[in-house]
């Protein structure tokens, strides 16, 4: 009898299991106990983790936020649109607008320093790229992430959006400057 | 039995066929392969786009028509075939009389009527809002309208196959035992469907009330958990489904049997406990998720889910190996495989399915749903590439493989160009697996997906791709074409089969013969102690390549800025 027909015994369940199957269940349940451990294990030892901050705003509110952030610590403006690059003390809060189809403002941080950087939609959901080093989150309308950020290079980085939020989606790019 | 008119018996397989069950079969299936061939015209058209130095379409076309591709391939093309599957699995194989043909007719109406509205919405421009239609991006409230249209008519079609199941037992066709081990599989995919289709209607009829205007807001992630225990589970359809294709084509082709019943089902249940549940590995990076919430049901739930795969990819090729050796291939470690039909399409599509799904869809689907790796991968073109692995090259060249064998039972009609048909697998599977690992490994660079210009021409800060990104997305560029000619092969050798082919009457036996003898026991294989050998290597081949290349992606985590 084969798997399209009912199977020969009608007490299926009492047959032995073939050793080769055993063998195989025991690395599988192994190997899953050790992918479950090092989730954890990462939150303990591991760099690279999403804190469980997060917080309900408004557009509005978030805008206030980053609005005084950016006139308080702008340092120059940069482009044909004079787009504010501001650099924020070391271990403040930072903000940054995804917005149709902008990353604003950008933003200017120190090499090995920590900043608790607030990401929020004004608007439609937004995907926060950060390149060379592809780090990537959701970002969305009515929720502030909070991650605090520790640049371990120097160096000009992009942000880019990866998740699609219409006809500009391809031109939603900004910028985080790390200085030494 | 009601009346005997309404049944034929198969000369070639002796499989009993319902007659009203049967035409509905055909319109399903055949309208699942009209729907592939617009969703891999799409997909063509995708993959030009997205091909640097092509870039076929303009901006508003391409999103357009990645919407367009997306739904057709990953919902209509699976969900018309799956539901022929259902009819053929519970009427068909349990030799019983198909619950309520009429009924299952106005199911096939409304997903009809929905999968073309839905259709004709997103063509006419204003509904590019993708597959996961993400609020507060708002479609044509026909987008919406469509899709719960369809969903219903699918509700209606599990429905009739959980009727001819009650039917079959009552009438007491198919003995007083057990369901045999592939309709079992449909009965999981057909559960699983259920599930899916209420996180659908819970999710997609309020945001059809949103954009007419009657609801005033949908909250973005609420609406990303729960449609995506729809968007994922959708696909946990197509696992359960084409696993048991995976098993139908094994009894088929060598007249396997499972090596165990009691492992291949219980592996079949695990995916109805927690598949759902790893639908959060979607939402890893989004705000306001708890860690322990994502751990708990990536871990708990995915691995136990992961492990039924597991199961599978190691009894389904087993019991081809047990098969083979029983019929006398009992030689060394891979004679069996070596001897197998690597001819029969039937084989080469449903062997290569399950290699590529488990080496390359498994593996990067396990390793991108781990809670922190996700945060150099998420929406990146990594995840088309996992999902390129699974479904196109998994559930699809199962669904394809199936089918050869199914054309000339069903129609009657004999398969034309078998040359075609005998590289068809090959041409779609290598060029599927090629899309799958290119896009991955621009994925790794940071490459998004659905994103019409890589280059970002038109802003002042675009950011400049290393060359090797641009080579890869040249390289999948050229896959999508390699994997759209085996795509168009398949359409058209099935289409020709079925209208041009010559016709075998009901009652002429084939030549050649269409189903394989039945394998009574496995005894006196394998060498030593082990009966299947040659698969146990493949299995631990297959897990050290997943060990290796689940820590190499903690290595590139661990080079990233630090985030806490």
């Amino acid at each position: 009898m084969s798997s399209l027909s009912p199977p020969s015994e009608k007490i299926w369940w009492n047959e032995p299991i073939e050793s080769v199957e055993l063998i195989w269940i025991g690395l599988c349940v192994v190997w899953g106990l050790i992918m479950t451990f090092m989730m954890p294990y990462w939150h303990v030892v591991g760099k690279q983790n999403l804190s469980n901050e997060a917080y309900r705003v408004t557009p509005t509110f978030f805008q206030n936020k980053t609005q005084a952030m950016v006139d308080k610590y702008t340092v120059r403006k940069e482009t044909d649109r004079d787009i504010p690059v501001v650099a924020p003390p070391v271990g403040s809060d930072v903000y940054l607008i995804a917005r149709l189809w902008d990353w604003w403002p950008i933003l200017e941080l120190k090499k090995g320093q920590s900043y608790r950087l607030h990401l929020s939609s004004m608007d439609w959901q937004h995907g926060f790229s950060l390149q060379p080093v592809n780090i990537n989150t959701q970002v969305l309308p009515g929720y502030d992430m909070v991650i605090t950020v520790t640049p371990n290079k120097s160096g000009d980085y992009s942000i880019f959006c990866n998740e699609y939020c219409g006809i500009g989606h391809h031109r939603m790019v900004g910028k985080i400057y790390v200085k030494d | 039995m009601s009346n005997n008119n309404e049944f034929r018996t198969c000369p070639d397989t002796g499989l009993l066929f319902h007659r009203p069950a049967e035409l509905l079969m055909k319109v399903n299936a055949v309208v699942a392969v009209v729907f592939l061939m617009f969703g891999g015209i799409f997909g063509l058209l995708v993959g030009l786009t997205r091909w640097p130095a092509v870039h076929l379409l303009p901006a508003d076309a391409f999103y357009m028509v990645l919407t367009s591709h997306g739904i057709n391939v990953l919902i209509f093309w699976l969900i018309f075939f799956e539901i022929a599957l259902l009819y053929f699995t519970s009427s068909t194989l349990l030799r019983s009389r198909l619950a309520t043909p009429r009924i299952a007719w106005v199911g096939f109406g409304l997903m009809l009527v929905g999968a073309v509205m839905n259709n004709l919405t997103v063509l006419q421009g204003r509904s590019s809002v993708m597959m996961t239609s993400y609020v507060p991006m708002a479609a044509e409230p026909s987008f919406y309208l469509g899709l719960i249209l369809f969903a219903v008519g699918a509700l209606i079609g599990c429905f009739v196959f959980l009727g001819t199941l009650v039917i079959a037992k009552e009438d007491n066709t198919y003995g007083d035992g057990s369901l045999p081990l592939v309709t079992y599989g449909a009965l999981v995919a057909c559960i699983i469907a259920i599930f899916t289709i209420a996180s659908g209607a819970i999710i997609l009829i309020p945001t059809y009330l949103w954009s007419i205007g009657y609801i005033s807001k949908i909250d973005p992630l609420m609406y990303r958990v729960i449609w995506w225990a729809f968007g994922h589970s959708s696909q946990q359809i197509n696992v359960a489904a084409h696993v048991a294709v995976w098993y139908a084509i094994a009894g088929v082709v060598f007249g396997a049997k499972p090596l165990s019943e009691k492992v291949s089902r219980a592996a079949f249940l695990l995916y109805i406990l927690f598949l759902q549940l790893a639908s959060v590995h979607h939402i890893l990076v989004d705000p306001g998720v708890g860690a322990e919430w994502k751990i708990f049901n990536t871990s708990y739930a995915m691995y136990l889910a992961v492990m039924a795969s597991m199961i599978h990819g190691l009894t389904v090729p087993g019991s081809i190996e047990a098969a083979q050796r029983k019929r006398g291939y009992n030689k060394g470690i891979f004679e069996w495989l070596r001897k197998a039909p690597w001819g029969n399409p039937t084989f080469s599509g449903m062997f290569l399915s399950l290699i590529i799904f488990g080496f390359v869809g498994g593996i990067s689907g396990v390793v991108m749903g781990t809670e922190q790796i996700n945060l150099i991968i998420h929406n990146t073109i990594y995840v088309p590439g996992h999902f390129h692995a699974t479904v196109a090259a998994g559930t699809t060249l199962a669904f394809m493989a199936l089918t050869y064998w199914l054309v000339p039972i069903l129609f009657r009609r004999k398969l034309m160009m078998t040359g075609l048909a005998k590289i068809q697998p090959y041409v779609f599977g290598i060029g599927m697996t090629g899309v799958a690992l290119f896009l991955m490994g621009a994925g790794t660079l940071g490459v998004p997906r659905r994103h019409w210009d890589m280059g970002f021409s038109g802003t002042a800060m675009a950011y400049d791709f290393p060359a090797a990104a641009y080579t890869l997305m040249g390289l999948g560029g050229m896959s999508v074409v390699m994997s759209v000619v085996g795509g168009g092969i398949f359409v058209l050798v099935i289409v020709s089969s079925i209208f041009l082919g010559k016709r075998l009457g009901e009652n002429e036996k084939s030549a050649t013969p269409m189903i394989a003898e039945p394998v009574d026991n496995y005894d006196g294989i394998g060498i030593g102690k082990i009966s299947i050998p040659g698969t146990l290597v493949l299995a631990l081949v297959f897990l050290a390549v997943f060990v290796l290349y689940y820590f190499i992606n903690w290595k590139y985590l661990s080079q990233t800025w630090g985030l806490s």
